[in-house]
């Protein structure tokens, strides 16, 4: 019986398609007392580099995974127990790790594959995480040109305790690319007719950009199926979007036009990776997307580049719980005068301050 | 998940989802189906390297055995191609273009041009190219540069099975005609393939990886040997960045330049006799525009000025390779050091 002192730091799963992780760099070391949300260490996956912070207090006594190894997900990284655990012991827990990745059982864990659940005649694929369990469901809906994928740093963490249903909204993803008139309001009847399909009495909602004005529409809609909104720097907030940023995303057919618009996304734009243009080019490849995308952005914007959705008026009357995030250099949509909490992060805020948006929600 | 399938199952399904979507797509050529008119088994084949198998039950009288005759039935496509159809010809081999170039050259490429934009020819002419299946020097050329010298053609080159798909339904969409070469060494050769239909605009190059010391322009097949001379210098340092046009004609001159322009080194890969090359061709681009970029004199790694020889041994030298890559771009970049 394994010593319940003794705790394992592991490989997280950012995202679909990570199989496995590699360590940059350790930013605590053997003996440190380290506390949930200190940063651990940065790790790097084929499609984006993240920052792994401690969902544990305790203190580190041993690093199982150096710099520069690359470890499958679920792989023991290092180990937390307090001093009085002897020595002997944390040793066996490392080479049992060790052993555990030397054997390949981690690889062959079945991955969670996506599903998918017809609405109003469309399919729409998600991935669920998390078992079910008492606590209400999250619903993460993702922006304009997203997908489900988007929320890599956010869905697992969140599904320790809960299942957390990513979608596809129609026109992205691997959902229908038809999208009918594109309106607000068939958006939000999706993410409805989506709770109801796969059986979902009442979800915290989380939108992220197009996604946040959504849910929003969703819970004027329905509000009854809603515990609670966080609004992740939503569309139909006021300010003057970043038209050209938009007009030039649903437009762009080539990487020469689209990876200069995507440095905007983000506070760093260091983090647009060969990986993300050539995923963000591969589906605006797909037919049917472009003129998703050229309908959604009537949606969004007005001729005259101003926002076309008005989300405070959505908000009104709805009685869950509302936060709003925003990311203090988000680019694409401006930063509200009145009070919003505040990240370091730019629009991408759940990727680029993952763990702070994970502590705002109000589960 | 994210699934993988083959060269030879991308091209068959990007053939498929274009006759599901338009009736007017039809395929044919030497043993498409394979059986077609005689006793037996219908679909045998699918064409020599059974490309097309398993389309002719799915599409009845849209799948066509033609006779071992090409001037004929390119011919036959071309017109068809002119009176309405969007015909997909399978040509065995690059090797026996030779005998419908009348068609091709002075037929299909011209009509458009000839009257004033009044008529398009949206034929697709699918045909094997490339050394290395011991096929010897009738059946292992790299014709490309001859089909990309003519105004009219567009010429497609596929190095990997998403690319195969999204250029193939490019090809059976765009007015113009189209010669698609598959490479005969790729098709068993898998990637993700979306199942979705998906297109990828001609005229725009990949960039397989990102370097900042050498461009390399690789071509079909060579560009994963290319992938391989890369993995193999950055061992040593020497980061090369690699450019797959996709397409031969149009050529997407502003990604080798602006590569060019970082890197100021560029090694052209090309499977083809070295004169008249797709390899001179770009390398005569670069060193018009972007002269002042280079710190290196542009190399060549082409095949010799040679057919392909019958013997594997010889076949094998013939071949550009990942060493001879890797020697190339050492040589540019010791360059005057």
């Amino acid at each position: 019986m394994a010593d319940e002192r003794i705790l394992r730091i592991t490989m997280p799963k950012w995202g679909l398609s990570m199989k496995t992780g590699k360590i940059i760099e350790w930013f605590v070391e053997e003996g440190s007392t380290i506390s949930t949300g200190d940063d651990l260490a940065d790790i790097d996956t084929d499609k984006i580099a993240g920052t792994l912070e401690s969902t544990v207090d305790g203190l580190l006594r041993r690093i199982v995974a150096p710099a520069d190894s690359e470890l499958p997900i679920g792989a023991t990284l290092a180990v937390v127990a307090p001093a009085e655990v002897p020595d002997s012991e944390i040793d066996a827990v490392v080479a049992e790790a060790l052993a555990e990745v030397e054997s390949g059982a981690l690889e062959a864990e079945a991955e969670p594959e996506p599903q998918s659940v017809e609405v109003a005649g469309r399919t729409i694929s998600y991935l669920t995480l998390g078992a079910e369990t008492e606590a209400e469901p999250v619903v993460l809906v993702h922006g304009y040109g997203g997908d489900k994928n988007s929320w890599l740093f956010v869905q697992q963490p969140l599904a320790e305790h809960r299942p957390v249903h990513a979608l596809d909204l129609p026109g992205h993803g691997a959902s229908s690319k038809d999208v009918g008139d594109g309106s607000l309001s068939l958006l939000a009847d999706t993410v409805v007719g989506f709770l109801d399909g796969v059986g979902i009495e009442r979800a915290h909602l989380v939108g992220h950009s197009l996604g946040g004005a959504v849910v929003a529409a969703a819970a004027k809609a329905a509000p009854e199926k809603v515990a609670s909104l966080t609004l992740l720097a939503p569309a139909g907030f006021g300010g003057r979007p970043n038209a050209g940023y938009l007009r030039g995303f649903a437009a762009a057919t080539s990487r020469r036009e689209l990876k200069p618009l995507l440095g905007d996304l983000f506070a760093d734009p260091g983090l647009v990776t060969r990986q993300l243009v050539d995923d963000l080019l591969r589906y605006k490849r797909l037919d049917g997307v472009p003129e998703a995308l050229r309908t959604l952005l009537g949606t969004l914007l007005t001729e005259a580049g101003e926002q076309a959705i008005d989300t405070p008026g959505l908000l009104a009357g709805v009685e869950a719980p509302v936060t709003v995030v925003w990311g203090r250099e988000d680019k694409i949509l401006p930063l509200p005068e009145g009070k919003v909490e505040q990240v370091d992060a730019g629009h991408m805020l759940h990727m680029e301050a993952a763990n702070d948006i994970l502590r705002l929600i109000p589960l | 998940m994210a699934r993988s399938i083959t060269y030879r199952e991308a091209i068959n399904e990007a053939l498929e989802q274009e006759m599901e979507r338009d009736p007017r797509v039809i395929v044919m050529g030497e043993d498409n189906a394979g059986g077609e008119g005689s006793p037996g088994e219908m679909d045998a084949w699918g064409g020599v390297l059974g490309v097309t198998k398993g389309l002719y039950g799915k599409f009845p009288g849209r799948v066509m055995d033609t006779p071992i005759s090409e001037s004929a039935f390119i011919g036959a496509a071309i017109g068809a191609a002119t009176g309405g159809l969007r015909p997909v010809a399978e040509l065995m081999f690059i090797d026996f273009m030779g005998v419908c170039f009348d068609q091709i050259f002075n037929q299909a490429a011209k009509f458009r041009y000839m009257f004033g934009g009044k008529a398009v020819t949206p034929v697709v002419i699918r045909t094997m190219w490339g050394a290395g299946l011991r096929a010897a020097a009738q059946h292992s050329q790299s014709l490309l540069p001859v089909f990309t010298h003519i105004p009219g053609l567009k010429v497609a080159a596929p190095s990997n099975a998403y690319d195969a798909k999204g250029l193939m339904i490019s090809a059976i969409r765009d007015d113009d005609p189209v010669i698609f070469a598959e490479h005969k060494l790729l098709y068993d050769t898998a990637a993700e393939v979306p199942q979705e239909s998906y297109t990828i605009p001609f005229g725009e190059a990949n960039i397989v990886r990102e370097g900042s010391d050498v461009t390399i322009v690789a071509i079909g097949r060579m560009v994963g040997m290319a992938a391989q001379a890369a993995d193999e210098l950055a061992g040593s340092g020497i980061q090369a960045e690699i450019i797959d046009p996709r397409t031969t004609s149009p050529l997407d001159t502003d990604t080798i330049l602006e590569s060019v322009e970082n890197t100021g080194r560029l090694v052209v890969v090309d499977e083809s006799n070295p004169r008249c090359s797709l390899a001179c061709d770009i390398g005569a681009m670069v060193a018009q525009e972007a002269f002042g970029s280079l710190r290196a004199p542009i190399r060549m790694v082409t095949g010799p000025h040679t057919p392909v020889p019958f013997s594997d041994a010889l076949e094998d030298l013939f071949i550009p390779d990942a060493a001879k890559i890797a020697g190339a771009v050492k040589k540019a970049v010791d360059y005057g050091g």
